[in-house]
């Protein structure tokens, strides 16, 4: 039954998308598409504007101008509601139901949930499932989201920075859950200012900043691959160069180095930081 | 296409999710049980013995009762819900907004009906006043004034920037009211100024209705006045409740 007409057409394309909250500018001309099973990064600092963008896409504000299709249809179009799933940036849910009681409400909402249990499974919920919500800690709640975000079975998820503030372990469960979306042919939409977490999970993302589109494509050509390798000379002065493979160019400078008797002073290999590349990407754009 | 699910299966699913919650949130549902009885022991304690006075604050009780579990409770509730992302996250899903709010309103109703009961009782057998007079008069206008509080209160709601300030709100609303509304005496006796502005006010015209029902066993007509006050605020409140209805806290920027 499910749209044939609609089911052609890209999860989401957005054409010169603009958005302004009185005389501030959020979104100034907005453009990328969103293809169906994919996940697709919307990555940028704070106030870039990706919040307002998802939010234009989840239907919760209105655009100043452009062209926005979610699954072929407006995006505030109601039969969007069963077919979309969000994970709002901080949200919270009734703190006296268990998470088994909240899950369970949510599936009774949507004209074909999935099943609660296999929900609960796939959140990473199972052990919690009779504990109170206000109970849980906020990895265990930031599942909770994901859980109600998923129980309808929606085609596209919205994930508005899934993971910020978490410690490194429930980033990694929460990563998980992500890629098993992917495994269930969802499309998912992200933002996240974790440029580490854009390249595990992204396979296109676009880099927002200022309201614009800075670049757009897999995560590995926006020179989110390279290698930072910085060191000092005997005379004191810093060095750097980029690689997209670390291994050779540190052999290669050791060897040098051993070589002429030096030290390697502060030697480190870093990715770039996202700066980096907003960096570059703003050079170039000037 | 997609087989919507039923909006009477979404608000009675919402409003049974509204009763399991109130049970379980010990202070709710200690206040929502306990706070008329307490009235009720104070005044009756108080009163003990004068008749006259016992005759007023029964109804006045039930009136104040039937405003704390609507208006005040919805308010505070809203309030809330909003500030926390509740609010929000439920507009992402299918739920119809109105199928959400019959069912929480209808939580709000189910208290005043259970606080109006409690009162009856607790004025018949631990104050020894009479039973109502005239049982039909009394639902409509309880039935009036919880239709009326339940609008008022989501109107409220929505002037409430935070949760921090709901309590400077609604008391600012509520308390004045009570005073000057005749639940805890005659309020005849006031100065004519206060009577003026109480008459203007709806639980004014709650109390009176139910005072005229319960005590007195007028009918519904002799207090038409008063029905058509809280009509007239009942319609003021859905107007407003409906026209600035927010999913979301309001942001500094």
């Amino acid at each position: 039954m499910m749209g044939a007409m609609t089911s052609g057409v890209p999860a989401i394309e957005v054409t010169g998308l603009s958005k302004a909250y009185g005389s501030q500018v959020a979104l100034r001309g907005v453009d990328f598409t969103v293809k169906r099973g994919e996940v697709f990064g919307l990555l940028g600092p704070n106030g870039a504007g990706k919040t307002t963008c998802v939010e234009v896409l989840e239907g919760y504000r209105t655009k100043d101008s452009g062209d926005v299709r979610v699954l072929g249809r407006d995006p505030g179009a109601r039969e969007l509601r069963s077919q979309v799933g969000i994970v709002l940036q901080s949200c919270g849910t009734y703190p006296h139901l268990t998470v088994r009681e909240t899950v369970e409400h949510w599936a009774a909402l949507y004209p074909r949930p999935r099943r609660v249990d296999e929900v609960l499974a796939l959140a990473g919920l199972d052990d919690c499932a009779a504990r109170r919500a206000r109970t849980l800690s906020g990895g265990q709640a930031r599942r909770l989201d994901f859980a109600l975000a998923l129980v309808g079975d929606p085609e596209l998820i919205f994930l508005d920075e899934p993971t910020t503030g978490f410690d490194p372990a429930a980033r990694r469960a929460a990563w998980d859950v992500i890629r098993a979306l992917r495994d269930l042919g969802k499309t998912v939409v992200l933002t996240t200012h974790y440029l580490d977490e854009a390249q595990s999970l992204a396979d296109r993302v676009a880099i927002l900043q200022d309201g614009l589109i800075l670049a757009e494509g897999p995560p590995h050509s926006l020179g989110a691959s390279r290698y930072r390798v910085a060191w000092r000379t005997p005379d004191g002065t810093s060095e750097q160069r980029f690689t997209e493979d670390p291994t050779a160019l540190l052999h290669e400078l050791t060897a040098e180095a051993m070589a002429r008797g030096e030290m390697l002073e502060d030697l480190s290999v870093t990715r770039p930081s996202l700066e980096d590349v907003y960096l570059e990407l703003t050079e170039a754009v000037a | 296409m997609t087989a919507a699910v039923p909006w009477w299966g979404a608000a009675w699913r919402q409003f049974r999710l509204e009763r399991r919650m109130f049970w379980r949130n010990p202070t709710a549902a200690f206040f929502g049980v306990l706070l008329p009885l307490g009235l009720l022991a104070i005044f009756g304690a108080v009163f003990a013995g004068r008749d006259e006075d016992l005759d007023v604050i029964v109804p006045g009780i039930a009136g104040l009762s039937i405003m704390s579990a609507t208006f005040t409770s919805l308010a505070y509730n809203l309030t809330t819900l909003r500030e926390r992302g509740i609010l929000k996250r439920l507009r992402g899903t299918p739920l119809p907004t109105s199928a959400y709010l019959a069912g929480l309103a209808g939580n709000a109703v189910a208290n005043a009906l259970l606080q109006l009961v409690i009162v009856i009782l607790a004025g018949r057998f631990l104050l020894g006043v009479a039973w109502p007079q005239n049982w039909g008069a009394m639902t409509v206008f309880a039935a009036a004034g919880v239709v009326c509080f339940t609008f008022l209160g989501v109107a409220l709601a929505h002037a409430i920037p935070n949760p921090e300030s709901a309590p400077a709100y609604v008391n600012a609303v509520f308390l004045p009211q009570i005073l000057i509304a005749g639940v805890f005496y005659d309020a005849s006796e006031a100065p004519s100024i206060i009577r003026d502005i109480a008459q203007a006010l709806p639980l004014t015209h709650l109390v009176e209705g139910l005072s005229g029902a319960m005590i007195d066993g007028e009918s519904v007509a002799a207090n038409a006045v008063s029905l058509l006050v809280l009509g007239l605020w009942g319609a003021v409140g859905a107007v407003l409740a409906v026209r600035g209805f927010s999913w979301e806290a309001r942001r500094d920027q």
